[in-house]
Parts: C-alpha cells; sequence; structure tokens
C-alpha cells in the first residue's frame, strides 16, 4: 500500500517538475510520540532532492528555497523508528513531525540485564541457550533448573511445575500472552506445552501478575515468543536430538520470513517420540511418549500498530508406568514392600495401558493501537480447546475405550490500556471476560470424575507504575474477578444424603433420578479482590533491592469441589465438597540482587500466609468390591509457607565461571499443627562451567544437583487388615525417600561448515554416576526408581 | 485490520455456538458401565445350594455393601461357582463371560480361616493355568472363620497358588463370614 503511495507520490513529482516556483519553505518541529517532548539532532533528509538538515535544541529545522512539488522525505534520529513520507509543497508550509522513541521494543530482544516483565518483580527467567537444552524435555524439566522451583511428577515424563511449593491451580502459565486452561488440576496433568515454540520464559515468583489473572497464589509463568526485526529476512532452524535412554529424541525446526514492510510469519513444529525409560537396574516399562507440536503466528508490527496472529497445536501421547497400576490398598503395600516394579520387561516403544492422549488446540488474535501523546490499547482474543483421554487396563470391549475423557473449552477476550504519556508513571488498565465449559464426553464406561460445566468470569484491573527518582520505582495495582460456575452432576443419593448437601444445598436438587443416581445442578459464584505493591530501588553500580507484596483469591477448582471416586494410579477414593470456599493469600517477597558478571548474587526470603488452603489429605478406609482403599478429602486449612532463594555466580578465571542455587522451604498445616503435604525439600546445586569464545564458542560445565531428604512431612501412616493373610499390615505412605546427588556432564560448540548460519553441536551426560534415586515429589515414588544415566547428542543447525 | 475483523467475528461466532450447546440429555450417564455390584458364590453338594453374596450396589462412596454369609456342612464336598454382576443394570450383566474369555489375564484366589475347609480351582484357561470360576469345595469339622476370595487382572501365571505371589492388579478383594455346623 505504501509502496503504490510512494509510486503515485513519483508519478505526480516528474509530473510537477516542470512548474518550477522555487521561493517555497518548508519548516517544521520534531516531537516524540509520546509525550511531545522536542528532539534534538535529528537528520531530516528530502531525498529526491538529496538535502540535509538537523532539528535544533527546539526541535525545529527549516528549508529553504525549494521549488513547488513532492518532497520524500526522510527522518532519522538514533533512538527513533525511521520514518518517510511525502508531502506536496505548493506553499510555504509548516509540519509537526512525531518520531518514535522507543526503537528497541520493535527489534528482537537484545539480552540486556534489565528486560523483566516489570521493574518491580521478582523473577528468574530462561533464555532460548537453556530452552534448546531441554528440546526433548518438558516446560517442568527446564523450570526446575531455577532457585524455588520444583516439580511435582507422575514419572518422568508428565511433569508439573511448582513455586515455592505451589503447583496446579496455583501457578498461572500464560502462553503467548493466553492463560493456559488444560485441567490444570490435576496432580497428572502436565501443561501442554511445546517448548520448542518459545523465546523466554520468566517465573514470577512475586506479586506482579494482576494483569492475567486474581488468583497467582504460587506465581506465574510466562512463556514468551521472539519479537523479530523489521528487515527483509528469511532464516530458520532445525534441532535434532537422541538420547540413549529411552532410545528417541526429538526433531524440531522452525522458519520465519519478515518484511521490510513490518509483516512476519514463522512456522514451527516438533516431533518427539520415546520408547520406554531406563532406571539404573530395570526398564521402566510403558514409559514411552509420543508428541507432535506444531504452531503458526503470523502477524505485523510496526511502532504505532500491529497485530499478530497464533495457534498452536499439542498432541501427547504419555505412556504411564505399567506396574503403578494397582487394584487396592494391599497391592499399593506390596509394590512399597518390593523393591522392584512389579512388570520388569525387555525395552519397548509401545505405549500401551495406562497412558494419557491429550490434544491441545490454542489460537490467538492480538492487535494493538499506539496514540500520540497518550498510550498503548490492545485487545486480544483467544480460544483453546483441550481433549484429555485417560486409558486404563480394562476388560472386554471397553479395553480401547478411556476411563477419562474431559473437553475443556475457554475462550476470552482482554483489552488492555497502557498510558504512558508521563515521563515517570506508567498504567495499565483493562478487562477480561472469560467463557469456559467442560465437556465429560459420556461413553466412557466410567463414572465421570469431573462433571459438566460452564463457567463465566469478567475481571478488571488497575496497575500503576511510578518512577520515584533515578533509581526507586513503586508499582501498585488491584482487580476484581467475578466467577460464575453452573455444573450438572450425578450423584449417589445415598452420598448426597450422608454429605449433608440434601439440607445444604436443597436448590441444586432436580428431583430427577435414575436408579440410585441423583441429577444436581451445582451452581456457586465467588467474588475475587486481589492487590499488589511492588518496589525496587538500586544502589551502587549493580545491587538492586525489591519488595513485593500480593494478596491473592482462588475459587475452588472443579475437583476440589466435585471429585468423588477411586483414582486407580494413586489407589485412593478422592472426594471433593461443595462446601470448599476460595483460598485467601497474602504474600511478601524480598530480593537483595547483585547484577555483576565477575560476582553476583541473589538472596530472596518469601512468606505466605494462605487462608483456606485447599489440601488433599487421606481421612479414613472405606472397604469396596475391589477391597479396602484409604479415603482422601479435600480440607480446608490456615497454611503458611517461607523460605529463602539464593543464587550466586562467580567469575573464576578468565575461562571459567561458576554458578550455584539454594532454596529451603518449609510449609505448615497450621489448624493441625503439622508440616503441609508435598513440600519440596531443601535442595542445592554448583556448576562449573569452562567457555572459550575464540574456539568454536567451546563450553564445558560440570553441574551437580542434591536434594536432601524431606524430614518435615505429616504422618499419614495407617494399617489395615489383608483378608488373605488376615494380618494388619502397616501402610506406610508418608515416610519420604533419601537424600540424592546427581551430576551432569555438558559441552557445546559452534561450527561454520556452511556458506551462511551455523551449526552447534552439544553433548551431555545426564545422572552421570547412574545413581539409584526416588524423588519425593515424584507421584510414582513407591513403583519405580527415577531415571538412569543418559547420553544426548544434539546437533542445531541455524540457517 | 480487516482481517482482524474477520477473526474476531470467526471467534466471537464460535463462542456463541458453542455456549448453545451446553445442554445435554439429563439421561447420558452410566451407560454401560463396567461396574461389578455383586460377588456371587453358589455352592452345591448335590441336593442343597449354599448361596453366599456381597454387593454394593452405589459404587466405591455411599452405602456400606450388604454381606449374606453361608453356613455349610461339616465334611462335606460342595461344587462351586462364582458369578460377578452388575445389578445396577437390567437385566443384571454378567461379568464372569468377560472374564471367561479373557481367562489367561485373570485368576481368582481363594483362601479360608476356616480349618480344614479346601477348596480347589477346577477351570483352566487356554494355557492351562488355573482360573477358578469353578471350584470344588470340601469341608471338615464344624467351626467358623472367614473365606476371602480375589480376583487378579494381569496376574503372573503361573504362580505359586497364592494372590500375593500372582501380583497384578486386584479387581476383586471380598470376605465372607463362613461358619461350618
Amino acid at each position: 500500500m505504501r509502496k503504490l503511495f510512494i509510486f503515485c507520490a513519483l508519478c505526480m513529482a516528474v509530473h510537477h517538475a516542470n512548474a518550477q516556483d522555487c521561493n517555497y519553505s518548508f519548516n517544521g518541529k520534531i516531537t516524540d510520540f509520546h509525550d511531545n517532548s522536542l528532539i534534538v539532532d535529528a537528520s531530516i533528509h528530502i531525498m529526491n532532492l538529496n538535502k540535509f538538515t538537523t532539528s535544533n535544541v527546539a526541535g525545529e529545522f527549516a528549508f529553504s528555497n525549494l521549488c513547488e512539488g513532492t518532497l520524500t522525505l526522510e527522518i532519522k534520529h538514533v533512538a527513533c523508528e525511521t520514518q518517510r513520507f511525502v508531502i506536496n509543497l505548493t506553499k510555504d508550509t509548516y509540519k509537526e513531525i512525531s518520531l518514535e522513541h522507543h526503537l528497541e521494543e520493535l527489534k528482537e530482544v537484545v539480552v540486556k540485564t534489565n528486560t523483566k516483565t516489570a521493574v518491580t518483580s521478582i523473577e528468574k527467567s530462561l533464555k532460548k541457550e537453556v530452552i534448546t537444552n531441554f528440546t526433548d524435555k518438558s516446560l517442568g524439566d527446564a523450570l526446575n533448573t531455577l532457585s524455588g522451583v520444583s516439580s511435582l511428577n507422575t514419572g518422568n515424563s508428565i511433569v508439573k511445575p511448582m513455586i515455592h511449593g505451589l503447583h496446579s491451580s496455583r501457578l498461572l502459565i500464560i502462553n503467548n500472552s493466553v492463560r493456559m486452561f488444560d485441567q490444570e488440576w490435576g496432580d497428572e496433568h502436565a501443561p501442554n506445552i511445546d517448548i520448542n515454540a518459545s523465546d523466554r520464559i520468566d517465573v514470577i515468583k512475586g506479586a506482579n501478575s494482576l494483569r492475567y489473572g486474581s488468583d497467582a497464589i504460587g506465581g506465574l509463568i510466562l512463556i514468551r515468543p521472539k519479537k523479530y526485526a523489521i528487515k527483509d529476512s528469511l532464516f530458520g532452524s532445525t534441532t535434532t536430538s537422541i538420547n540413549s535412554n529411552g532410545n528417541g529424541g526429538n526433531v524440531t525446526s522452525e522458519i520465519i520470513k519478515t518484511f521490510n514492510s513490518g509483516y512476519y510469519t514463522k512456522l514451527q513444529a516438533n516431533y518427539k517420540k520415546f520408547g520406554d525409560f531406563k532406571a539404573p537396574d530395570y526398564y521402566l516399562i510403558n514409559t514411552g511418549l509420543e508428541n507432535i507440536n506444531t504452531s503458526f503466528r503470523a502477524g505485523f508490527n510496526s511502532y504505532q500498530k500491529g497485530f499478530d496472529a497464533f495457534y498452536s497445536f499439542v498432541n501427547n501421547k504419555i505412556g504411564i508406568l505399567r506396574s503403578s497400576h494397582i487394584g487396592n490398598v494391599n497391592d499399593l503395600v506390596e509394590a512399597i514392600n518390593n523393591k522392584e516394579p512389579r512388570i520388569v520387561e525387555d525395552f519397548s516403544y509401545d505405549i500401551n495401558f495406562p497412558r494419557q492422549n491429550i490434544f491441545h488446540h490454542l489460537a490467538k488474535v492480538e492487535a494493538f493501537k499506539r496514540f500520540k501523546n497518550f498510550g498503548k490499547l490492545n485487545l486480544q482474543l483467544d480460544a483453546q480447546l483441550n481433549r484429555r483421554k485417560e486409558f486404563d487396563l480394562r476388560r472386554g470391549n471397553l479395553r480401547d475405550r478411556p476411563v477419562i475423557d474431559l473437553q475443556l473449552f475457554t475462550a476470552s477476550i482482554q483489552p488492555n490500556l497502557e498510558i504512558n504519556k508521563f515521563d515517570n508513571l506508567k498504567m495499565n488498565t483493562g478487562f477480561l471476560v472469560r467463557y469456559q465449559n467442560n465437556d465429560a464426553i459420556v461413553n466412557t464406561g466410567a463414572n465421570t470424575l469431573i462433571p459438566d460445566y460452564n463457567k463465566y468470569e469478567v475481571g478488571t484491573y488497575a496497575i500503576v507504575a511510578l518512577d520515584m527518582n533515578e533509581t526507586s520505582t513503586f508499582s501498585a495495582g488491584i482487580r476484581y474477578d467475578y466467577s460464575k460456575i453452573k455444573a450438572r452432576k450425578w450423584y449417589v443419593e445415598s452420598d448426597w444424603t450422608a454429605l449433608n448437601y440434601d439440607v445444604l444445598f436443597p436448590e441444586f436438587d432436580t428431583g430427577i433420578i435414575d436408579g440410585l443416581e441423583l441429577l444436581t445442578r451445582p451452581e456457586f459464584s465467588f467474588n475475587n479482590f486481589s492487590t499488589n505493591l511492588g518496589y525496587s530501588k538500586r544502589f551502587g553500580e549493580d545491587y538492586s533491592f525489591l519488595f513485593n507484596y500480593g494478596l491473592a483469591q482462588r475459587m475452588p477448582n472443579p475437583s476440589e469441589l466435585f471429585s468423588g471416586g477411586l483414582h486407580h494410579s494413586a489407589a485412593r477414593i478422592e472426594i471433593g465438597f461443595l462446601t470448599i470456599n476460595k483460598e485467601t493469600a497474602n504474600k511478601f517477597i524480598l530480593s537483595l540482587e547483585k547484577k555483576n558478571e565477575n560476582i553476583g548474587f541473589s538472596i530472596s526470603p518469601y512468606y505466605k500466609q494462605i487462608d483456606g488452603f485447599i489440601q488433599l489429605i487421606p481421612t479414613g478406609i472405606k472397604t469396596t468390591i475391589r477391597g479396602a482403599f484409604p479415603v482422601w478429602e479435600y480440607h480446608q486449612v490456615q497454611a503458611r509457607i517461607f523460605g529463602v532463594d539464593v543464587d550466586i555466580n562467580k567469575k573464576l578465571a578468565s575461562h571459567f565461571k561458576y554458578k550455584g542455587s539454594l532454596s529451603v522451604l518449609q510449609g505448615d498445616d497450621l489448624t493441625n499443627e503439622n508440616p503441609l503435604i508435598h513440600m519440596p525439600s531443601a535442595n542445592f546445586s554448583n556448576s562449573i562451567m569452562y567457555s572459550n569464545n575464540d574456539f568454536h564458542q567451546l563450553k564445558i560445565g560440570v553441574h551437580q544437583k542434591t536434594v536432601l531428604q524431606q524430614n518435615r512431612f505429616p504422618d499419614y501412616n495407617f494399617t489395615t487388615l489383608n483378608p488373605v493373610t488376615q494380618q494388619q499390615v502397616f501402610v506406610d505412605i508418608s515416610a519420604t525417600p533419601p537424600s540424592y546427588t546427581l551430576f551432569n556432564f555438558s559441552s557445546s560448540a559452534v561450527f561454520n561448515p556452511f556458506k551462511k548460519g551455523s551449526m552447534e553441536v552439544g553433548f551431555t551426560i545426564d545422572n552421570l554416576f547412574n545413581v539409584s534415586y526416588r524423588e519425593n515429589l515424584n507421584r510414582l515414588r513407591y513403583f519405580a526408581d527415577d531415571l538412569g544415566r543418559n547420553y544426548n547428542l544434539k546437533i542445531k543447525i541455524n540457517y | 485490520m480487516k482481517n482482524i475483523k474477520l477473526l474476531a467475528i470467526l471467534f466471537l461466532s464460535t463462542l456463541v455456538f458453542t455456549s448453545c450447546e451446553d445442554d445435554h440429555d439429563d439421561h447420558d450417564h452410566g451407560s454401560d458401565e463396567e461396574l461389578i455390584t455383586t460377588v456371587v458364590y453358589t455352592l452345591t453338594d448335590g441336593t442343597n445350594a449354599v448361596v453366599i453374596e456381597w454387593e454394593d450396589l452405589d459404587g466405591d462412596t455411599g452405602n456400606a455393601p450388604t454381606i449374606t454369609s453361608g453356613t455349610l456342612s461339616a465334611n462335606t464336598s460342595y461344587t462351586g461357582s462364582i458369578q460377578l454382576l452388575n445389578r445396577t443394570e437390567s437385566p443384571a450383566e454378567d461379568i464372569t463371560l468377560e472374564v471367561n474369555a479373557e481367562a489367561d489375564e485373570h485368576e481368582f484366589f481363594y483362601t479360608s480361616t476356616v480349618s480344614g475347609l479346601n477348596i480347589t480351582k477346577t477351570d483352566t484357561d487356554g494355557n492351562g493355568n488355573p482360573l477358578g470360576v469353578t471350584t470344588s469345595l470340601s469341608t471338615g469339622n464344624s467351626g467358623t472363620g472367614s473365606l476371602t476370595v480375589v480376583l487378579k487382572h494381569e496376574p503372573t501365571k503361573p504362580n505359586n497358588g497364592t494372590s500375593t505371589d500372582a501380583g497384578g492388579s486386584t479387581d476383586i478383594e471380598v470376605t465372607f463370614n463362613i461358619s461350618i455346623q
């Protein structure tokens, strides 16, 4: 469009070239688009006449003795986006020209120390190089390398990130600015994210998360795409990774085309396949996996306006350790007492039962426009569809039918207005409208754990960041959310009365009875308020001090409200309650940081008080036709979590660097004066890295990570009668596995075998000494050891 | 910008479309569910039949199960046959048929605390290993105690005859009171 315009303008210029009248002047002033401040030393170039001038201290410029006709102007300033436009000179002309003063926002993200989400936020980031190292692992594995972040695992392929001991619905995962809704409530539901599609991942431990939701009790994980430079370019990369453990690997490719006009497109695809993984002493049968992911992105980026459309598709097929499928509590006792899993066979690529098949579609369209001397308006529409099928060992014609089949659809509209007209004050405000539908697909031939529901949400927020002086910034925000959930669930009638729901919630009873079951329509609404305060102060050369306070509220998730049934892989009956109310957290976090290549550190202590903390704990035993099962119920308690995260980096010699981190945490159930269940234990890591930029950017590193035994755990052990042996059996479900230390070796180098582009080769060894260990936060720790040694070779070709 | 409008319209129409289809048929649940509500163990000595039964109609939660105990005659031989039923269906679904069809992946185990009571499996799967749908039971002198029936799915076959050695996952584990007179 613009080219056409320039072409027309040039034609006109030629047409008018004969009409000579050369006494006109063209004067003007150059100002900043944001705040109207004057721009000094901008160069103004009349391209078709090859005349130059610069703006003076008043931002003004002048050309005289110009002929009537067309002027093609180019205005440049070091910190601004170059502007070109055409004017038709027919008289003396004065023109005010606004330049955009924030060129860096358009460029590729320059790796600087200070590229945080917000100045006052306390966060840790993973950059693309690190993400590439985890190309064939999961989001949770990559985040696990950060201090204060751990993971709740089901085997080694289902990895849920955990920040400061909190996970699932208490973490917000924002993928390409879309909040992920993928049935994140379940312990064995890992986020459906292809780590290869991201460029940078930020973990925000503090409170700067109001824009995304009021319920980030644990924190926020931001998965960010790359910003592309505005230039004509075609580039891409292909990474191939192969592993000895699991005899599998991953191929991921991306290709990006950018245009001078500001348009860009990106296509990325990823295929991953593994067979049975291996613990040091045996194969972990049925732990293979197969993933196909693809994403497409297109958009237009200029300073004043732009849009971004993103679509991603993730298909995960994940096998779960065969030996973890157990019948009842006596099978669990057998598993705990046996040192080896009950099924040990030879390696295979087969993925049988149990397994998960998950599809996740995510689509987003986002557009923005900047307004002169005001700010930026952004509108985002997004939609997600998550389909989860879980297959278990069954009989007959039910064999190939999932036990759980849920489809979750979420759509939202989110406008945001950023006001940046003031030099020292930035404001963000906006609202959210969201609709969610859960469809428990019938035909599973099993009771649905999560019922059908519709959920409606509206929310609004305002966040202010104020630069108090050169070195200190203060931020504050408030957010309000209203949500309403309308469910439809069949209750066993005797359960309904036993739980006293007939008295508490008679309005939910539809009176429709089918056999022993009663149809109910529970309906709840919640008002959630949240606030946060942030303060940051820089002092000395490279020190900074940060403080965050946050109040967050979370409504109970569907599993906390509606669960009621047998959970096979855990050999327990899980019961949620309609009486469960929202959770309210007060969080305080401090951080003292020194950012320096030679010696740097960050120390972040934190304290969280959570009222109505919802936790799943064992409360009794129930006899079923399959035998005895422990009953786990969702209970609300007063909880407290506090701890400290420490990171240190030091330059040892010219090519040697040291990095270390330590996380210590304590979680308490204050109501029952008990430690909280499933809290990460103290852990620390040390790495020494050699790097030589002059020799193929060679990097060699040795890393050690130690996880200490968790000695603070609630004792939920119980005894049960084994009817076969007629003996009382002690069921030790609480004891935690011993401490372990793992060593990893890593190396990489860059070569240039082609005319254009480069080749990076990496070789790593995980669990160097093939240590047998079990991790307390792995749900399958009762059944088998964790992974043994793995040799990994990665080749990344950039073109 | 035109594209954005189009996408927005598409998006909103999907939203409206999906939110309209949320009203389900209220009778869509529980169809052909594989639920075992009832274990029936029938013992015949040629003339009289003793039927002991373990039943829990409302599943894992809900009301406690109803258990019918049995009285057997001393020093008698019985022919036993076990039946697994889903009585929430009408007529009741016989799950024993499915166990028989996949006999090589299943095995029943019988244990009793009553002295002198012996149970032998009289049927086999396709590989000649015991299955335990049909049994023969012999009683000794009078006494009381319990009888436990376990059904294992995917056990190790052959095994030493105990459910512990067989491993697998437990599909049934029920205990009856027995008295021998």
